[in-house]
């Protein structure tokens, strides 16, 4: 950046401090309903109406986002499994092929063991968190505004940067690991694991600690990670937006930041998109590691 | 971003997509591909039989053609022997035929000469009758000199 432009950008900055300020955090709020103040149901219209809600609230744009593309993923694959050929398949079906047969090369390639549920659930994560993420390339804008016009105070597009979404998945994936730990190793041995390495029966309180901490990492890693980063790419579009959004007539300063805004999150998408499709393709093998450590015997 | 009971509803959402998709997504298109990997392999196990065969048919009509080959040479050969045979056979036959017409004919002429003979000493010795009695002059009574003539006829 030159110095011109960080000079006008700062000023920029000073003058908009609060609108900018505002402008971010209405574009990191979810859409929450659960119980206002007043004690009625309703639609949180403050991020601090919606923190004073508590544990019983939803966020209503990520469930409906997540369910809309989960369902869009379930009716595509849905539809080519039921029109399914044997001979030339068509485009589609090709498509879909092909990716069932990407993860299912990827599950062969890191489970070992016997189990029908891994593939689909692999499959499943891929997809839904790959469209989850792809929501991040829509223009930051657009949604918001068009709810906005429609009356809905929030909306945020994509549902990965929502940590319960990626905290709902990342736990479901735990309970699976928990219960195939469980009936792999029978609860004794699934104990033994967590209590007797690496110290042996003397440390065990040291082991359990080291173990409990492993076990726990796992969930909270896999969470984190998607949230993380489909968090911190949001935050650089609704940064790079920003420039943009501090047009005041047609200065150099003014010109410069507008085109470096085109630019870059021309540039940013586009790296996105990377992005969007390793950080799916992480949490699918990821899962698929945690089980088959879930599957086989520690010694 | 609340932690809240969104969690929950993601939870139970992800369980319903997963188990979607084991159910009505994973295993038919995975039954299909199975499917699909059988026939061809079926496809390609046939057009190996096929290709065994058709090296085995060829094979067999080489042997075929070879036997049908010597076939026709054999009688080729035998045909060509028959007609050998065959001319020699009539010849043979014309031959004796042959034969036959001519002793006919010679017995024929051997007939023929005896009976001119035959002819020629009857009229002989009517002419010598005649000639003796010219010169005789006189009738030669035939009766008396019957052996006479006889013995002259057989000399004849």
């Amino acid at each position: 950046m030159s110095s011109e432009m960080a000079h006008a950008a700062t000023e920029v900055a000073h003058e908009a401090a609060h609108t900018s300020g505002d402008y971010i955090k209405h574009h990191l709020q979810n859409l929450t309903w659960g119980q206002l103040p007043d004690g009625t149901w309703g639609i949180a219209h403050s991020a601090a109406e919606a923190k004073a809600m508590g544990f019983w609230a939803l966020n209503v744009d990520t469930l409906i986002m997540s369910f809309l593309l989960g369902a869009i993923f379930m009716f595509v694959f849905r539809r080519v499994a039921k029109t399914m050929v044997t001979g030339a398949p068509g485009s589609l079906q090709n498509f879909c092929e092909w990716a069932i047969e990407f993860v299912d090369t990827s599950v062969r390639g890191s489970f070992t063991s016997k189990n029908n549920m891994v593939a689909p659930l692999a499959l499943t994560i891929f997809f839904w968190v790959f469209l989850m993420n792809l929501m991040d390339l829509i223009p930051i804008d657009w949604v918001p505004l068009l709810m906005s016009s429609l009356g809905v105070p929030f909306f945020k597009v994509v549902p990965s940067t929502d940590p319960n979404a990626t905290f709902g998945m990342a736990i479901g994936v735990f309970l699976l690991v928990l219960y195939y730990s469980v009936k792999m190793k029978g609860f004794g041995g699934f104990m033994g694991e967590l209590t007797l390495q690496p110290f042996g029966k003397w440390g065990m309180p040291v082991n359990f600690l080291l173990e409990g901490v492993n076990l726990i990492a796992k969930p909270i890693s896999l969470a984190l990670r998607l949230f993380g980063n489909m968090y911190a790419g949001e935050m650089i579009f609704i940064l790079i937006a920003l420039m943009g959004g501090a047009w005041a007539g047609f200065s150099l300063g003014g010109v410069t930041l507008f085109g470096s805004q085109i630019l870059l999150s021309l540039g940013w998408a586009i790296f996105h998109i990377l992005i969007v499709t390793l950080q799916a393709f992480i949490f699918m093998t990821l899962t698929v590691v945690y089980l088959d450590m879930a599957h086989q015997e520690h010694h | 971003m609340n932690i809240n009971a969104t969690l929950l509803a993601q939870l139970i959402m992800f369980a319903l997509f997963v188990w979607f998709c084991m159910k009505f997504v994973w295993t038919p298109i995975v039954a299909a591909l199975d499917e699909r990997k059988k026939q061809i392999a079926d496809g390609l196990a046939d057009a190996e039989r096929a290709k065994q065969d058709l090296e085995l048919a060829s094979r067999r009509s080489a042997e075929i053609l070879r036997e049908a080959k010597e076939k026709a040479g054999e009688i080729i050969g035998n045909s060509e022997k028959r007609a050998s045979e065959i001319v020699e056979e009539s010849k043979t036959q014309a031959k004796v035929e042959g034969d036959r017409i001519i002793t006919g004919a010679k017995a024929e002429i051997d007939q023929e000469v005896f009976r001119a003979k035959e002819q020629l000493r009857t009229q002989v010795s009517a002419i010598a009758l005649a000639g003796a009695g010219k010169i005789l002059g006189r009738e030669i009574d035939a009766k008396a000199h019957n052996d006479l003539l006889d013995k002259l006829v057989a000399e004849i």
